[in-house]
């Protein structure tokens, strides 16, 4: 794991160039803004997400970054090759697994593989040699003769992957690849990216679970087609304007409904017996303020202050933001 | 070189696809056998039993003998006597009839006096073929057996049927029928071709790799030329076993053409491919362009008896200069230099199609 780190450390010292990078990236539906004005800077070698709920504009980005949907107004760079012109050069270079599997149903794992082999036009010897290691190394020579319909969600997104870096791409854009997985199945395909992060990949990921973009190197959180924050995440934790608290008290419920009474509050949150409390910076003495609120309900409580995960950096820019700014 | 590949790469592909997708593979065989077997032994414009009856007024020796002979004829059944010309009129109201006979009471004498018709036919004139029975049944003879024989009249023309000199219906449809079944099964094929992709999110990935459209259009229409082929080859021996309908110009001829219009009919379900969001809305526009086909090429009536409007139509119809062609070869025994300018048609039309769907066709999602 150290030597992975300093690996990843090495590539990115070595590749510190940009290889990613988009200026006022906006793309319109109709009256629908789905992405606006987007700016990014994403150096080689990185893994990097994008996080927010749905139709917060992810696969949007995605697909533009890709070249399947041009802009309605800015830029974007890939590989130093413009997304809007040059996007038949780039697809030799990147790989894109879509959100939806989109493999051929009817045809077998093995079928599957070698028709992307052929489509990206390697050559017959190497068309054997990947396949074959891909099919070892994602575990999947059990259901090589099993047609792709029947797999389980598991084994579907680890042919998916092996498709979509087949070509061996520079840049591999995966939107949302985890969420038909289990757990296992998702800690397991972490492992694989940062396998090629190592190897000088640099990958693109969407999501909307809070601990695989805590896995990312750095990552944009995305609102309503809107960048509200970007950094890595230790730097999102102190970026934001909000002390956490958290407080684990005997009865929950009630601690809850007595903070709930306090304006400068801006959030709470419960998870079981514990509650994170979110209180802006600028007001003097947070801890005081819970403690005392806490004392006074009768609530026996231990608080304390944490250092924010993204889920507290999430809550904060999305609902510091006014409202109807992406509309 | 890398084009090859993966024009041949889509091609193998679609043969996989289509070899594991049973129903469809069924509709390969089954659609040109059934189609033959419907139309070759069920349609028949040879009209027999068309259902009659009649009055009879006169009841003479002359009119129950005229009678006999029209039902002689097997042209039509007669049903029935009824009383009174009101009672046809009823039965022709009810469509239990299509053609009644008055005979009126003073028959004989109009017979001889031959200054007024003799008889009156009551048609159901709403099917212009049964109305063309009744006008041929109009010429048939009727006199009094003791007159003495009127001097035989020679007919002003002289008709004499090449080609077909057994008038069999199935000579007409067989070749006919080979346009008719490329055209729905072909059409429909690839107008489903890359709206199923849309539909099954399989575009998303193929859009994303260096695949050129040129390159996915030639890869999807290949495998269907040779399904093409195959029904070409089903129809014309079935119809060589079972209606002895055999090709009297070269076989080359029939397969160059057929070449062309397979290819211009997958061109343009490909065109519909490329404009359909759904498969339910590619199939509609299939049968859009197949219900004409049928109407307007001359599969069903001669070309020269529509009015000019249908035939500027029907000469956009791949369909139309494909039966032309089909029937000048396999009936006449005709050469194919001297119907160029239907075959040329037909390439004009691929390739019109074939340049709209690449043009149509973008590799991007908006």
């Amino acid at each position: 794991m150290v030597c992975r780190c300093r690996q990843i450390l090495n590539n990115m010292k070595a590749a510190n160039d940009i290889v990613i990078s988009a200026t006022g990236l906006s793309r319109r539906f109709g009256s629908l803004v789905a992405v606006n004005n987007v700016d990014l800077q994403i150096p080689a070698g990185t893994i990097y997400g994008f996080l927010g709920p749905n139709g917060s504009g992810k696969s949007t980005t995605i697909r533009m970054l890709c070249g399947l949907l041009t802009p309605s107004a800015g830029s974007a760079t890939v590989m130093g090759l413009d997304t809007r012109k040059q996007s038949e050069v780039l697809k030799q270079k990147i790989g894109y697994m879509t959100q939806r599997f989109s493999l051929f149903e009817d045809l077998t794992v093995a079928e599957n593989l070698r028709f992307i082999s052929e489509v990206y036009a390697l050559s017959r010897k190497r068309r054997k040699t990947r396949v074959a290691q891909l099919i070892e190394e994602f575990n999947l020579s059990k259901q090589l003769k099993q047609r792709t319909g029947t797999l389980s969600g598991g084994q579907k997104q680890r042919l998916a992957l092996a498709a979509a870096i087949l070509h061996d791409p520079q840049i591999l854009f995966l939107d949302e690849p985890t969420s038909a997985v289990d757990p296992k199945n998702r800690r397991d395909f972490w492992e694989i990216l940062f396998d090629l992060a190592a190897q000088g990949t640099t990958i693109l990921v969407s999501t909307h679970y809070m601990d695989e973009a805590a896995r990312c190197h750095s990552l944009a959180i995305l609102d309503q087609g809107v960048k509200v924050a970007d950094g890595s995440p230790k730097q999102l934790g102190e970026s934001i304007s909000l002390n956490v608290f958290e407080v684990v008290a005997e009865d929950p419920n009630k601690a809850r409904i007595s903070l709930a009474q306090q304006q400068a509050i801006s959030s709470i949150t419960q998870l079981g017996v514990s509650l994170r409390v979110l209180i802006p910076k600028d007001v003097e003495g947070g801890l005081q303020l819970v403690t005392s609120t806490l004392a006074h309900a009768g609530v026996h409580a231990k608080v304390e202050k944490v250092f924010p995960d993204l889920e507290d950096v999430f809550v904060a820019v999305t609902e510091s933001r006014p409202e109807g700014i992406a509309a | 070189m890398n084009s090859l590949i993966r024009i041949f790469a889509i091609m193998k592909k679609e043969f996989l696809q289509l070899s594991r997708d049973r129903l469809t593979f069924g509709m390969i065989v089954g659609i040109p056998l059934i189609q033959l077997m419907m139309f070759g032994y069920a349609i028949n414009t040879d009209v027999r039993n068309l259902s009659a009856a009649y009055v009879d007024e006169a009841d003479t020796h002359l009119s129950r003998q005229f009678v006999a002979d029209l039902g002689a004829s097997q042209v039509i059944n007669i049903k029935q006597r009824v009383a009174s010309v009101q009672e046809l009129e009823q039965l022709l109201d009810a469509g239990l009839i299509s053609i009644g006979i008055a005979v009126p009471d003073d028959f004989d004498r109009r017979v001889i006096e031959r200054d007024r018709q003799a008889v009156q036919l009551l048609v159901d004139g709403t099917d212009p073929i049964i109305l063309g029975v009744a006008q041929q049944l109009s010429a048939l003879p009727v006199r009094f057996d003791t007159q003495a024989l009127p001097p035989p009249s020679v007919n002003l023309m002289e008709v004499r049927n090449f080609y077909n000199p057994e008038r069999r219906t199935a000579v007409n449809i067989v070749p006919g029928l080979v346009g008719v079944i490329l055209t729905m099964t072909m059409v429909l094929f690839t107008a489903v071709a890359i709206v199923r992709e849309k539909e099954r999110g399989n575009l998303e990935l193929l859009i994303n790799t260096p695949i050129k459209t040129p390159e996915l259009m030639l890869g999807k229409i290949v495998p269907y030329i040779i399904i093409g082929l195959l029904q070409l080859v089903i129809i014309f021996t079935a119809g060589y076993y079972l209606f002895k309908v055999f090709i009297r110009g070269s076989e080359l001829d029939v397969l160059t053409v057929s070449l062309v219009f397979i290819a211009a009919n997958l061109s343009l379900g490909l065109l519909i491919s490329t404009l359909a969001q759904t498969q339910f809305q590619a199939m509609q526009a299939a049968f859009f362009v197949l219900l004409p086909s049928i109407l307007l090429s001359g599969f069903m009536f001669p070309f020269d008896g529509m009015p000019v409007f249908a035939q500027t139509i029907a000469e956009v119809l791949p369909l139309t200069h494909f039966n032309r062609l089909i029937r000048g070869i396999v009936l006449r025994g005709a050469d194919i230099d001297s119907m160029w300018e239907d075959l040329l048609a037909l390439g004009v039309f691929m390739l019109v199609a074939i340049t709209l769907a690449i043009a149509r066709f973008s590799k991007r999602l908006d």
